[in-house]
């Protein structure tokens, strides 16, 4: 770990003023921070500690748009009584993410902001664009089987690892930052990037912007909704793939759909094929499948990774078949 | 931490643990997991991967199990903090978790014990032992290298059966 300084401010406005310093990172919970710090994989000069700050940790599940505390813990919010009922998918997806422990300190804030599990970029010695910009790619002719089937580029294929981010994506959800300069809001679609020339940027944060809420609009498909999620053992392991789905339906048709897939792209990947190929749909194993099928038409597989596709396709459908029983 | 490092101006940091508060001037670096078993020879919280994967570093932070070796010292400051050591009565008789963890042999080598130990009491107290399957979900952030997997799940049942008896 490299030396840094800690401050702690003791307000949001001091938070604003210390996190425009060069060098300066943020630390909410601290899950990912002191990780990718300790594996000098990061390594600002000053640390602005946010998680005590109070005013950022409360939320409120039950009005028309749905308001989260970047500083909420993960375990408060996978607990919602509401959140239960009339989001599952999102409760759900912070439920199976990580383990208690990590729940308690990890903030909904920072599991947005969570970097990439890829190999290569977490050993800090092998070529790896995001970590050391302009050395290489292993992964692209190394071990693939982990990594994206969406947005990936020449420089970078690895996968968005966040289960809360990857089931915000199917819905309407923006983000609110503020800074020293003022406040503004940024649609969820637009928070992660998907790699272009430097895949060591990831969002549209700017220097000193603090996330202070995450804003879901209310939606009567919240409640036909789950968050599904395949890993390589039974707990405590990121997805190898998941599906988000949430449906409107009338009887068995599908009215309106909302699918969004995970551990296939480089961030978080809302799936309007598969959202176009269930509406207005007769609901069954078939037509769940075929929806999940063309929710992969554009995948792009690498050597290892392609049986990811028919993992995924089937994830969307039993998500679909699981939601729309939840009326 | 590589000591070759330029010594960084120590941080004042105020640590309470067990119900003691202990001043401490930490490098900012300093986890929580170091400065309780370097600093403050409180060694039962035990290193296991230090990447937050094992849960051998589990602790209570407020009352909540969290993980030592992913909390910066200073970000704990002013937070009520325990440890295995304190977790027994003053007079040495043992939690019952304890006494659970002995009456059901659920252990082996004892490494993962004191995390496991942590981790099984939050867990009873957030009420997550309706059935097996939900205890051993919520116990899933401990591993075991020596499999002790069946005995672990029976003490902390037995100990959610004896609080709500
Ligand atoms: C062993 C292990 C297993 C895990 N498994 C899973 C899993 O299965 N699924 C999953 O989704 N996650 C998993 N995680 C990741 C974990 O959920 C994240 O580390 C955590 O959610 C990050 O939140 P934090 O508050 O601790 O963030 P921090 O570590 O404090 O911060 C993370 C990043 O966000 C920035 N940041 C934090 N808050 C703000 C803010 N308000 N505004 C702007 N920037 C901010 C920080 O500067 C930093 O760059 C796992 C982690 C570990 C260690
Ligand atoms: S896939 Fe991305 S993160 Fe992984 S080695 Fe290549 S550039 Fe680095
Ligand atoms: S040492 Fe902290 S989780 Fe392994
Ligand atoms: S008893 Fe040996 S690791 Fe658990």
């Amino acid at each position: 770990m490299q030396p840094f300084t800690y401050a702690r401010p003791a307000s949001l406005t001091e938070a604003f003023t210390l996190a425009q310093q060069p060098g300066a990172a943020l630390l909410a919970g601290g899950t990912t921070m002191v990780d990718l710090m300790r594996g000098d994989l990061t390594a600002p000069s000053s640390i602005v500690d946010i998680g005590h700050l109070n005013e950022l940790a409360a939320f409120d599940t039950s009005g028309p748009v749905l308001r989260f505390g970047a500083l909420a813990r993960m375990a408060d919010v996978a607990e919602d009584a509401t959140l239960l009922s009339a989001y599952p998918a999102l409760a759900e997806s912070l439920q199976l993410a990580a383990s208690q422990q990590l729940r308690n300190a990890a903030t909904v804030g920072g599991n947005m902001l969570q970097r990439t599990r890829c190999v290569y970029f977490r050993d800090g010695v092998s070529a790896c664009n995001k970590r050391v910009p302009g050395s290489g790619c292993s992964a692209l002719d190394g071990i693939t089987r982990d990594m994206a089937l969406f947005a990936t580029s020449e420089k970078c294929i690895a996968t968005y690892p966040g289960d809360w981010g990857n089931a915000l994506a199917a819905f309407d959800t923006s983000v609110e930052v503020s800074s020293a300069s003022g406040t503004r809001t940024i649609p969820f679609a637009e928070l992660h990037v998907a790699y272009g020339d430097d895949p060591a940027v990831e969002t549209t944060l700017r220097r000193g912007e603090i996330i202070t809420a995450i804003l879901v609009q209310a939606t009567p498909a919240g409640r036909c909704s789950t968050y599904l999620k395949v890993r390589d053992r039974q707990s405590y392991a990121y997805a190898v793939v998941s599906a988000t789905v949430a449906l409107e339906m009338q009887g068995d048709v599908v009215q309106s759909a909302r699918v969004s897939l995970g551990g296939v792209a480089t961030k978080p990947w809302r799936s309007h094929a598969a959202e176009a190929a269930l509406t207005g749909v007769t609901l069954n194993e078939q037509t769940a499948l075929a929806a999940g099928h063309a929710g992969f038409a554009d995948a792009r597989p690498l050597a290892e990774n392609g049986f990811k596709i028919e993992l995924g396709a089937r994830a969307v459908a039993r998500a679909a078949l699981v939601a729309s029983k939840r009326i | 931490m590589p000591d070759t490092l330029p010594p960084e101006t120590p941080l004042l940091v105020t640590l309470r643990v067990n119900e003691h508060d202990h001043p401490l001037a930490l490098d900012p670096r300093t986890t929580l997991l170091d400065a309780l078993r370097e600093h403050l020879g409180l060694t039962g919280t035990k290193v296991g991967c230090n990447h937050g994967t094992c849960g051998a570093c589990t602790v209570h932070i407020d009352g909540r199990r969290q993980l030592a070796c992913l909390v910066l010292a200073a970000a704990a400051q002013g937070r009520d903090i325990r440890t295995i050591e304190g977790l027994s009565d003053a007079d040495g008789a043992l939690h019952p978790m304890q006494a659970a963890f002995v009456a059901h042999d659920a252990l082996q080598c004892g490494y993962c014990t004191p995390g496991q130990i942590m981790s099984a009491v939050a867990c009873v107290t957030e009420g997550h032992t309706r059935t097996d399957a939900e205890i051993r979900e919520y116990m899933s952030g401990n591993l075991c290298r020596c499999g002790a997997y069946p005995n672990i799940v029976a003490a902390v049942r037995d100990v959610a059966q004896q609080k709500a008896a």
